[in-house]
């Protein structure tokens, strides 16, 4: 829709080109959230494409992800054999609402900073045990994992004016197996639960990431694969009833119990 | 400025900085560019940049410089259709046509692996009207059409008239207009579900740059009426102003800011300082009964006193009696949810002064000449100094039964002088239109052990909202045909449509009806299972037929009369194709069970109110014909319709007919389309109208040739007299010479009403842990009589049972504590997809009506009802337990699924 309370759009070369920050201010990714809701706060768009950032880079340490990557550019990745969790990007964003028409504009960076829930691009990251590079207005850039930098519903860790640049998915959990279930009350909806785990090929380091139930994910890290009475003691204990988040797309008891319906699949899948 | 290319065409322009491509697009008059939900939800703004397909509402319109844009308007090269909208053209794949320059411009972008999975590959794009069938149909190469031969018109599945229009994007649809010197109307909305206003400052709103005017309650007409639609304005209740004092829900009109751009009215509506005093809230119909309620209206002695607007009720027989003579009782507390009808073209208008000094109103109804009279009321003047009119309608649903948009913007250009433009968002229709009447119904019900119905009592508690229109219709309604529809000697009825500070109920595709017959068939349901008999004999058994008493509960006679009579056709459809099955089979896993489930729903074919249609008809002097009818075009077929019916009275082809419809200026009255009447009373004033032109032009052809009357008869574009063969233009030459016109008019009036039946089965698998319900197997069975154009209504069906499907498993409008509609975009609140909507097989009925023009019944309303009991049916057929309240979302089932384990 037209956001009628824009009166710049500033199309940077280069971040520094940005003096300060003021409210009013906002980074413009693909725009898809942001042109889906009147914006009355704001003023100014930055546009982010003018930076012109490398959508994807892998290297041996692993998978970087410029926050303006598109989603259908990580779509249409396909990385060395040995990433095995590649597949998990395809089933993840087919996860999404959104249509595969979306995927042209909307990016991963503005999917991860709109921190929903549901957000399946934090899903993804979160279980690749994605490392955010965050550039702050003022001061040196800095690191922090995507399951500490979502903080809450539509919240997170960004400071006024700052940006999220890429994120890093390490080769090692790029390399583990995968296996992921979602659920949504209708038919490819918003996920009302999106679990993900990872694990070596030995069996070792376990990861369970819980999303879209809960208000941000959460992870469960286990040494080698865990019993069935060990998965559901140990998210009874980090999730209780009122840890699970309510909404729209599921109620709180409903997330609770596919969570751990889901969680024990997976649990048996790579076993 | 900036380069743009669009279609080819270059454009030197310069967007504003925070404009989308989709206004950007229209701005340059590229109106095939819809709006749905302007939020990235719907697709009917799709549009390619460089070949990829985007949601332009959602692209910054600066990023489209340079590149090459195409839209629906681009599509078709050398004057030739593209294949795909040939496809669409031939599978005939919508309905209003609104969300198709969006379906297309997706549709050429798949690739053959998306074209194998279109559940997915069409998920961002929403059609409200087909049910995704046609467009499944279209998508796989299907063609559903018929030639357009003369004489051979009826019962024959002729493309809709305005193909050609709607698949190349240039159908013009109420917005779809540049109009010099236009301005732009918004509304503030209230945040409150009841307050008072205590003031309005509108010193700041009036500063912003591009306001023109700012109106209040304090400006407007104190004219109380009601937004409603209906032959007879005192079925419904005058309760409304155009802006009032009082707001009794979130999401009222609160003020009314004119603007020279859409942006600054915005601004303005922002810039208002409005003082409100909070006011205590009823939300629930049953507490607002209760002593100490707020009071929603104390306009007048009714109202004054306590928030039910409308009492019905009515025994025949003895109901006390007839459950002592019962051997088992059911009793049981049912609910539906109210819903929005989201046609996919929210409501708008434009209105302008005239050459002719008289006011022009453009608009998105289902009934111009009913508001024409309701804004002649509400502004004091006469009905002749108003036009009211329709040009393409997307959808209508019986959202657009409705005076919403049309007084404002009057109001507002008869103040200024200027034409005035108001648009609604997607959201306003969430909180500013109006809903399906939540109602919660208590059945209770008797038996003999041979499954004879020997008690029937209803009690209805309808939630009418803020206002009251539509209220006692519905209600109305809701005692009616899903009660008349079983004959039992004993039967009570108690109902009550009450205000609350909810969102006004109003009109919605089964009106009240489809409420209770979702109570009263899972009632009898529940009966045959207490009794151990089969669903369909239990039905078979205790429905109405020929020689009964059509009555609910009241012994009035009613003019609602067996023309046909097909229920009994339409169970045996139903239980045939569900026992020979579909080869679907169930989900592989033990938590899946499977069960099947039926339910039917009478319709008594139009409403029991006055309700009328005229039809005029001309010769014109190329031998070709005009036909002018007073009925909407929303999607419901009803041009194509009209026109068939006028083709096979005249022997002719629906090519050489032309249409015009719902316009007060050129078309004789009509009511309005809504209540099942566009066949049964338009269609039947096409009828005689049309009856009336053959007998004019054979008398004249008599007169002229001295060849006796009985020897004169119509052939295609001529009329043969004896053994002479005169061309119709060549008869109309001879007609102008001594003034004969070639003209006729006719009035068509409701009465009797026939009955029209609709049976669903429907068979589905649960997961007993997800509480993911897939529907294996969609049968629906239509007693419709005579199908004008079959291709048509089986769309229509389509379309009601899609529908159906959403009301039970798909939509859900949720309000918080205050009244405040927690969900109101398409992303949060669904309606049903392409991946939501079963397949449904669709049958008829094979009846020729006696009092149908034609034979035909209505068809595209009642398709609705039985959908839900049905799948509710089905539900407790799985798995033993009964979901009484709607939806039937897995959230809302899990919990007793667990414990039915």
């Amino acid at each position: 829709m037209n956001l009628t309370t824009i009166a710049e759009v500033k199309r940077p070369a280069s971040v520094d080109d940005i003096d300060g920050w003021r409210d009013g201010y906002s980074w413009l990714a693909g725009g898809t959230w942001l042109f889906s809701e009147p914006q009355v706060a704001v003023d100014t768009l930055i546009d982010l494409d003018s930076l012109r950032w490398a959508p994807l880079t892998a290297t041996d340490a692993g998978l970087d992800i410029a926050a303006t990557c598109r989603v259908v550019e990580l779509h249409d990745f396909e990385g060395p054999p040995g990433w095995r969790a590649v597949p998990l990007f395809r089933k993840c964003i087919d996860s999404f609402l959104m249509s595969f028409k979306i995927w042209n504009a909307a990016t991963i960076g503005g999917n991860v900073c709109m921190s929903l829930p549901a957000g399946a691009m934090i899903s993804l990251t979160a279980a690749l045990e994605g490392v955010c590079t965050l550039w702050p207005r003022n001061g040196e850039p800095r690191e922090m994992s995507v399951v500490d930098f979502v903080t809450g519903n539509h919240q997170n860790v960004l400071q006024k004016g700052e940006l999220l640049r890429k994120i890093h998915l390490p080769a090692a959990a790029l390399s583990k197996r995968t296996a992921m279930r979602q659920v949504s009350l209708t038919k490819f909806g918003r996920s009302a639960a999106l679990i993900i785990a990872t694990v070596g090929d030995d069996g070792a380091d376990f990861l369970l990431t819980v999303s879209a139930a809960t208000p941000r994910p959460v992870q469960l890290r286990f040494a080698t694969c865990p019993s069935a009475e060990q998965l559901r003691h140990a998210l009874d204990a980090r999730l209780p009833p009122d840890a699970y988040f309510a909404d729209v797309h599921g109620s709180a008891p409903y997330k609770r119990h596919v969570t751990q319906y889901l969680a024990e699949q997976i649990r048996t899948e790579l076993a | 400025m900036t380069d743009f290319h669009v279609n080819g065409r270059s454009y030197a322009a310069e967007p504003a900085a925070g404009q989308c491509l989709r206004t950007f697009l229209r701005d340059l008059d590229v109106f095939g560019v819809k709006k749905g939900c302007d939020a990235g939800d719907c697709g009917a703004c799709t549009v390619h940049i460089d070949g990829k397909p985007f949601h332009s509402c959602l692209v910054p319109a600066f990023r489209g410089a340079g590149r090459e844009i195409t839209t629906i308007e681009g599509l078709a090269s050398n004057g030739e259709l593209h294949p795909m909208q040939k496809a669409f053209h031939d599978a005939q794949a919508f309905q209003c046509g609104y969300c198709t320059a969006g379906m297309i411009m997706t549709a050429v972008t798949l690739t053959d692996a998306q074209k194998t999975d279109l559940p997915h590959a069409l998920k961002g794009n929403l059609c409200r009207c087909t049910g995704y069938r046609s467009i499944n149909d279209a998508l796989h190469g299907t063609c559903n059409i018929e030639p357009d031969e003369a004489g051979k018109a009826l019962g024959a599945s002729l493309p809709n008239p305005f193909t050609d229009a709607i698949v190349t994007g240039k159908a013009r649809y109420t917005m779809d207009l540049a109009i010099e010197g236009l301005l732009h109307l918004k509304v503030l909305r209230s945040p409150h579900a009841h307050a008072h206003i205590v003031s309005i400052d509108r010193s700041a709103a009036l500063a912003v740059p591009g306001v023109v005017a700012v109106y209040t309650w304090e400006d407007v007409p104190k004219r109380l009426f009601s937004s409603a639609l209906h032959e007879d304005h005192l079925v419904d209740p005058d309760d409304i102003m155009l802006l009032d004092n009082v707001a009794r829900f979130v999401g009222q009109r609160v003020a009314a800011v004119v603007a020279e751009t859409e942006a600054a009215a915005d601004a303005g509506c922002r810039a208002l300082r409005v003082e409100y005093a909070i006011l205590p809230t009823v939300f629930d119909p049953v507490l607002a009964v209760q002593p100490g309620a707020p009071l929603l209206h104390d306009k007048d002695l009714v109202t004054a006193s306590n928030n039910i607007f409308c009492t019905l009720q009515g025994e025949i027989g003895d109901v006390a009696k007839g459950f002592e003579q019962a051997d088992v009782v059911h009793e049981q507390t049912y609910s539906t949810t109210r819903v929005q009808h989201v046609h996919l073209e929210t409501h708008g208008s434009i209105a302008w002064k005239g050459e002719d000094n008289r006011w022009h109103i453009r608009t998105s109804s289902q009934a111009p000449f009913a508001a024409q009279k309701k804004l002649a009321y509400i502004m004091g003047l006469p009905p002749r100094d108003l036009h009211v009119f329709t040009e393409r309608v997307g959808g209508g649903f019986g959202g657009k039964q409705e005076l919403v948009s049309e007084d404002l913007v009057l109001f507002a250009t008869m103040k200024l002088g200027r034409p005035v433009k108001w648009e609604w968002s997607r959201e306003e229709e969430f909180i500013g239109a109006t809903t399906r009447h939540q109602m919660t119904t208590r059945v209770k019900i008797g038996a003999r052990k041979d499954g004879t119905l020997t008690a029937l009592d209803v009690e209805v508690f309808s939630n009418t909202g803020a206002y009251g229109g539509h209220g006692s219709e519905t209600l109305a309604a809701a005692m009616a045909s899903p009660i008349a529809a079983y004959r039992c000697a004993n039967k009570k009825g108690i109902g009550h449509a009450v205000y609350t500070n909810m969102t006004p109920g109003g009109g919605f595709r089964g009106y009240g009806a489809s409420q209770t017959t979702f109570a009263v068939e899972c009632a009898i349901d529940e009966l045959a299972r207490l009794l151990g008999i089969d669903p369909f004999e239990m039905r078979r058994k205790n429905v109405v037929r020929p020689g009964d008493n059509i009555e609910s509960i009241w012994k009035e006679p009613s003019d609602a009369s067996f023309g046909s009579y097909g229920i009994d056709e339409c169970l045996d459809i139903v239980e045939r194709e569900l026992k020979k099955g579909n080869g679907v089979a169930k989900p592989e896993g033990a938590e899946w069970t499977e069960g099947q489930g039926v339910a039917l729903a009478m319709l008594e074919c139009g409403p029991p109110t006055e309700h009328r249609s005229g039809a005029e008809m001309r010769l014109l002097p190329d031998g070709t014909y005009h036909l002018a009818c007073g009925s909407t075009e929303m999607g419901n077929g009803i041009t194509t319709a009209h026109k068939q019916i006028a083709a096979s009275m005249l022997g002719t082809r629906i090519d050489d007919i032309d249409i015009i419809n719902a316009d007060t200026d050129r078309t004789p009255y009509d009511t309005g389309t809504f209540a099942s009447t566009g066949v049964v009373v338009g269609g039947k004033a096409v009828h005689l109208a049309a009856q009336a032109m053959s007998e004019d032009i054979i008398g004249f052809a008599s007169r002229f040739t001295g060849v006796a009357i009985d020897q004169c008869r119509l052939d295609n574009d001529a009329v043969i007299c004896g053994n002479q063969r005169i061309l119709l233009s060549d008869l109309h030459a001879e007609g102008a010479k001594v003034d004969h016109r070639f003209s006729v008019t006719r009035r068509a009036y409701l009465s009797p009403r026939t009955i029209a039946f609709n049976v669903q089965g429907v068979r589905l698998a649960v997961h007993r842990v997800t509480g993911e319900i897939r529907v294996l197997h969609s049968v629906h069975a239509a007693d419709i009589g005579r199908p004008i154009n079959p291709m048509q209504c089986r769309g229509q069906l389509d379309g009601a049972v899609a529908m159906g499907y959403g009301w039970a498993l798909v939509e859900n409008m949720v309000h918080d504590d205050e009244g405040h509609m927690v969900n109101p975009q398409l992303r949060n609140c669904r309606i049903p997809t392409f991946a939501d909507t079963p397949h449904t097989d669709i049958f008829f009925a094979d009846t020729i009506d006696l009092i149908g023009p034609l034979g035909a019944k209505s068809q595209g309303e009642c398709g609705i009802n039985p959908v839900a009991p049905a799948v509710s049916n089905a539900l407790a057929n799985a798995t033993g337990v009964r979901f009484a309240h709607l939806p039937f979302t897995p959230d809302r089932l899990f919990a007793k699924l667990a414990a039915a384990s």
